[in-house]
């Protein structure tokens, strides 16, 4: 556990969650919680809990995103609210 | 999309990698990171990185979803299988040390975790390509 890496990492995190639900375009926001799911696969693997990482990495930036994509497609980019 | 030579031979040649590492994270899964959850995903990955480069219905034509269903069958058929086979042998649920002792085969076990890890592979990864079917398809064949 690295301090100043470990502080880095879960500030920009936290800027990533605050983008993606702040953001109005849904295709940005997707894209930004892919981001967000990276960082968690890092901070995962640094807490040494691999197999959680493992799941984050395929799950969160993999399946998640082409689905959320996907659903994206079908309905409207952008937020109305 | 269909037209990109570049996305069609990248795909082409990241396939079979993608899907040996799959099963890779699968039987590793019992000794290190990963498992039949995480390497049936992978292998839906691959599938996706398909449907994304040669388009839906060359995938579909592989992999339909009466395919998909037998896999799903499958998949928990071995795990539920195996469970069911400890429960037959005096043990516990997936108890694998009631089996070996029944069996009166050494190591088994490894075999046993080997098989019910990629029952659960086969499962997640149909399970996988069939919401990926419902929600990225145009509506074709949906039964």
């Amino acid at each position: 556990m690295i301090w100043a890496l470990d502080f880095a990492l879960l500030l920009f995190m936290i800027l990533c969650a605050i983008a993606a639900i702040t953001v109005k375009d849904l295709l940005h926001a997707t894209i930004i919680l892919a981001a967000y799911s990276l960082i968690m696969t890092v901070l995962w693997a640094e807490m040494n809990a691999v197999d959680v990482a493992f799941t984050e990495a395929t799950v969160g930036a993999g399946i998640t995103t082409v689905l959320f994509i996907a659903a994206i497609a079908r309905t409207r980019r952008s937020s109305s609210d | 999309m269909m037209e990109n030579v570049v996305i069609r031979t990248v795909s082409r040649l990241a396939v079979p990698f993608i899907q040996i590492f799959a099963l890779y994270v699968i039987v590793h899964g019992a000794s290190g990171a990963g498992g039949g959850f995480q390497g049936g995903v992978v292998f839906a990955a691959s599938f996706i990185l398909m449907i994304i480069a040669f388009g839906m219905a060359n995938v579909r034509r592989r992999i339909d979803n009466r395919g998909i269903m037998w896999l799903s069958v499958i998949g928990i058929a071995t795990y539920a299988g195996i469970g069911f086979l400890a429960l037959l042998m005096a043990g516990n649920f997936l108890e694998y040390a009631a089996i070996e002792a029944a069996l009166g085969i050494p190591h088994l076990h490894g075999i046993l975790i080997d098989l019910v890890e990629a029952g659960i592979g086969i499962a997640v990864m149909a399970s996988m390509v069939s919401i990926i079917y419902d929600i990225a398809g145009n509506g074709e064949e949906s039964s």
